[in-house]
């Protein structure tokens, strides 16, 4: 009898640290199904909402960078989706932030790089004509940070295909450049296998629209 | 049932109430506003170091559901502003939490202090209202700094002499700063009837804020302005460039280390205006086309992460010589001649110190040599002296010493808050010998020491009102008189994007140096300004009003003393009022940018050997500008036109009965139009990664041919008088600049697999 209280209560002690795991990678996967529906039905106070949670779910396990990276991924996408450019600093102020705490955990990210060259991208938009200079090198610094990191991360590619499709022809933009980046990119996406479930997974449907919209 | 089994499914039930008991959740709600009572929509609400929590709602209320119990930390944050960290017992089934957040003072956020200031930088803030390259994309600017400041409201349209005429003030009234220390010669020298230009390319700089009056403690000696340089500092990449044009070459190199935390530069140009005089035919004929020789050299070290060292120096030869037809005698010819050297450096230091201090350092020398030379020729290109003509032939040598230091101290208070306090030493020596039509030499000599002392407290109470409020302390030795000027300035948030700032505040000057020395005691020269602003700032689009009243006091008057004019006593006075408009718009359409400026000064004053107050002869009642920027991106071409007006602006012939100074003529000239136009063709634009970067620049001053008329001058006995216009009337400016970036990507790209 006295085994059993003493099990009973060792399992009742025990369950918070299973649980936590189960509860972190519970959490995550919830949240991160939920980023690609609230995107698709441009649900603003829903992403805010989800960029929260990851957020929180970052700060409570201090070691796991991913809820910061995907804490700052949603505030790049709602800046994105508001397009409200003259908040973009304080946007961008903070997913600086998030992706430093994320950074300290996980050293010479290729996700976290292409993050940073997104973020660069929403200070550069605030005034374009006059920040490209200073702008542009960091996007595409990041960006090849992030190709180096990880050839075989598609999401590089995507970016600077679709950076390069939203560039006027004028400034070597448009599909003609463009088109071989997405190309690529989706060539990527096909061979692409996250390292876990929670790992970055995000960008082929996108990619394969934008890749049409150049045909 | 066994008893055994019984206890045993008694024991179990308990504990399973116990988990129960353990995993009964807590509802947290409440509401989230901010300190003007509206609520916040997206702010986050959490249980510290836990997963639980939500965001509000668009009314700002939330609610949601904890496991967490006993002490525990909530933290409410959002953008922008201050996260609150509130410690909550979680018990019972529902606890209750409003909560208040302040906005963060930011930069981004915060009300600026922008009363009489225009501020072109890459500060990501709205004061900003020029861009740094707007300065060289205004047609009208001719590439010169104080060409485009001259597009904004409070600066007149003066075109017979250079430098800014700020708001009925002279141009000896504006004062120019680079890294916070003093520029003397910021112009080439004088030549009469001639405006010159700005000795600095503006591409050395990064910011520009010309303040049109209300400005800083921290600035002194001027009565009217400041324009306040700020170099750049470490270039992105190692570079060189050269430069052709219709009036010179030059080229340069920029290195920058291979750990980007240093850098060095030089540059040297040369200018000479004979070919372009050769095909726009000039008012003067020269016997010596202007030529110009510049050379430049700068360093900069990151002397740490937080500080840099900045050294930029200068060197500049110059020489011209030209006749022009004499008003005074029929059939002869005034020749004037010019030689001046200067240099000019400056060293700044600023960095970071412990406990949110920081040092601001900085010290300025610049030496400049003129000699000049004037004199009467016949139609045969002799010289001569005519009877009642004699003042007119001389030879001037004039060579100054100027020696600038400062120190700013900063301390950061809380969010934006801070205090400032520092010193200032300003050291000139001015050498002049005079040599008369008979041989005769008059030598003189002054030096002058003025230590400054300053202090200024910037105050953010909230994101909505800043404070700034100085004094300023300075003493003459030359004068032998100390000045005490209060400076203050408020702005206040309307709503989100428009303001209304205040600034007042009370500016002392020493007597120009080219009236003294004095027979007499002498002391500052005063103006007090009050301004009154409002500006709206709406995502690219800028909407400023500015009233200002501007009262003189202790101008100096003049008086003739042998050959020259000098000050005599500190009895003028003068006031100042006016409104002034300013629109910058980005936005509507696309790929298209302007502004308009619109100035209305009413000013009288009675200065220098003016017999009474008058609206001075460099004071036009409407002054207004148009500037425009197009981007033809299938071109690659900036078109940029801009237009200038100023309505006619009072002349008068003052003459000297022997007694007293009267006015012998006046009147009003001409309006003033100016319609520029330029083309840049920037064919780099596209290539990805260029290896160089050209610009081909196109610019036409004055396309129309306008007449223009800056004044009128009069023979020596007032008989004769003869409009004062430009020396040509249409100017065109062909040039090429190639940068060859030293291309850094490869090794980026190298270093990084």
């Amino acid at each position: 009898m006295k085994k059993t209280i003493l099990l009973a209560l060792v399992a009742l002690c025990m369950q918070p640290v299973f649980s936590q795991s189960e509860k972190f990678t519970g959490a995550m996967k919830k949240n991160i199904a939920d980023i690609d529906s609230a995107v698709s039905h441009n649900e603003i106070a829903r992403l805010t909402d989800i960029a929260a949670n990851f957020e929180r779910i970052g700060d409570a396990e201090k070691t796991q960078w991913l809820p910061y990276y995907y804490a700052a991924y949603c505030q790049i996408t709602l800046a994105y989706i508001k397009n409200v450019v003259a908040d973009n600093d304080m946007v961008a102020d903070k997913v600086d932030q998030l992706l430093a705490k994320a950074e300290a955990i996980e050293k010479n990210n290729s996700e976290i790089s292409l993050l940073k060259a997104m973020n660069t991208s929403l200070r550069m938009l605030v005034n374009p004509m006059q920040r490209w200079m200073e702008f542009g090198q960091k996007i595409q610094q990041y960006s090849q940070d992030a190709m180096n990191q990880d050839p075989a991360n598609p999401r590089p590619y995507w970016f600077n295909g679709v950076s390069l499709k939203n560039t006027p022809e004028q400034f070597g933009g448009g599909c003609g450049t463009a088109k071989p980046q997405l190309d690529k990119a989706l060539e990527l996406f096909n061979s692409f296998k996250p390292v876990s479930e929670l790992h970055p997974n995000w960008g082929k449907q996108i990619c394969e629209k934008e890749a049409e919209g150049c045909k | 049932m066994r008893p055994g089994l019984l206890i045993k499914w008694t024991f179990f039930s308990v504990l399973l109430g116990l988990s129960a008991v353990v995993a009964a959740q807590v509802t947290i709600r409440g509401q989230v506003k901010d300190n003007k009572n509206a609520p916040v929509a997206g702010a986050s609400v959490s249980v510290k170091d836990s997963y639980d929590g939500t965001t509000t709602d668009s009314s700002g209320r939330y609610s949601f559901k904890s496991t967490e119990k006993g002490q525990q930390v909530l933290v409410i944050s959002s953008i922008g502003y201050k996260t609150v960290e509130q410690t909550v017992k979680l018990e019972g089934t529902l606890v209750t939490f409003d909560a208040v957040l302040k906005q963060e003072i930011s930069e981004l956020t915060a009300v600026v202090l922008s009363a009489g200031t225009f501020e072109a930088s890459d500060r990501k803030r709205a004061a900003a209202v020029l861009d740094p390259i707007d300065i060289v994309t205004t047609a009208s600017a001719n590439g010169d700094i104080t060409g485009a400041l001259k597009t904004l409201p409070g600066a007149q349209q003066v075109g017979e002499s250079e430098g800014l005429y700020v708001r009925g003030g002279t141009a000896a009234e504006t004062k120019t700063f680079i890294d916070g220390t003093l520029v003397n010669n910021f112009f080439f020298t004088s030549v009469p009837n001639i405006a010159q230009f700005g000795r600095f390319s503006p591409f050395i700089f990064k910011g520009t804020v010309f303040s049109t009056g209300g400005y800083s403690a921290l600035y002194g000696q001027a009565l009217s302005s400041a324009l306040i340089l700020e170099s750049i500092d470490l270039p992105e990449r190692s570079s060189a460039n050269l430069g052709i044009s219709v009036i010179g070459l030059n080229g340069g190199y920029q290195h920058l280390s291979k750990n980007k935390q240093s850098s060095f530069g030089i540059s040297y140009g040369y200018v000479n205006l004979g070919p372009a005089f050769a095909v726009i035919k000039q008012r003067q004929d020269y016997s010596a086309v202007p030529v110009h020789h510049t050379a430049d050299a700068n360093f900069r070290i990151k002397t740490s992460k937080t500080g840099m060292l900045k050294y930029y120096g200068y060197f500049s030869h110059n020489k011209m010589a030209f006749t022009v037809k004499s008003i005074d005698s029929l059939g002869y010819f005034d020749r004037f001649g010019l030689s001046n050297t200067n240099h000019f450096h400056n060293l700044s230091w600023k960095e970071y110190l412990p406990k949110r201090w920081r040092i601001y350092t900085g010290v300025s020398y610049t030496n400049n040599k003129d000699e000049i030379s004037s004199g009467i020729q016949n139609a045969a290109g002799q010289e001569v002296t005519l009877g009642n003509l004699e003042a007119k032939t001389f030879d001037l040598d004039l060579e100054g010493d100027y020696f600038n230091a400062k120190l700013v101290l900063e301390k950061k208070l809380k969010g934006l808050s801070a205090i400032r306090f520092g010193t200032e030493y300003n050291f000139s020596r001015d050498h002049s010998v005079y040599t008369a039509y008979n041989g005769d030499k008059y030598p003189g000599s002054l030096t002058e020491k003025i230590n400054s002392g300053f202090a200024e407290a910037d105050v953010y109470a909230t994101n909505d009102l800043a404070i700034k409020g100085g004094l300023r302390l300075e003493h003459s030795m030359y004068l032998g008189k100390t000045n005490l000027a209060p400076r203050f300035s408020l702005a206040y948030k309307l709503s989100k994007g428009s303001q209304a700032s205040v600034a007042y505040g009370i500016f002392y000057q020493n007597p120009e140096r080219r009236y003294l020395p004095s027979p007499n005691d002498l002391t500052f020269m005063k103006a007090t300004h009050y301004i009154l602003q409002y500006q709206k700032v709406l995502n690219q689009q800028t909407l400023r009003a500015e009233l200002f009243y501007k009262k003189y006091d202790k101008l100096v008057k003049t008086a003739l003393t042998g050959f020259t004019e000098a000050a005599v006593n500190n009895k003028g006075y003068g006031d100042a009022s006016g409104f002034e408009l300013f629109w910058r718009d980005r936005k509507s359409i696309k790929t298209f940018d302007y502004w308009i400026s619109y100035s209305y000064l009413d000013t009288k004053r009675d200065f220098l050997n003016f017999p009474a107050a008058v609206t001075p002869n460099f004071a036009a009642k409407h002054t207004a500008s148009v500037v425009t920027k197009k981007f033809v991106e299938k071109w690659k071409m900036n078109l940029n036109a801009s237009y200038n007006y100023s309505s006619g602006r009072p002349y008068y012939n003052i003459r000297y009965d022997g007694s007293d100074y009267k006015f012998t003529d006046r009147g009003t000239i001409p309006d003033y139009h100016n319609i520029s136009f330029a083309i840049n063709y920037l064919p780099f634009i596209g290539k990805k990664a260029p290896k160089s970067y050209a610009v081909y620049v196109l610019q036409v001053s004055n396309i129309f041919n306008i007449r223009q008329t800056y004044g009128y001058q009069y023979s020596y006995n007032g008989l004769r008088k003869e409009a004062i216009v430009p020396t040509s009337r249409m100017f065109v400016y062909i040039g090429a600049f190639i940068s060859f970036g030293v291309d850094r990507s490869d090794e980026v790209i190298n270093n990084s697999l």
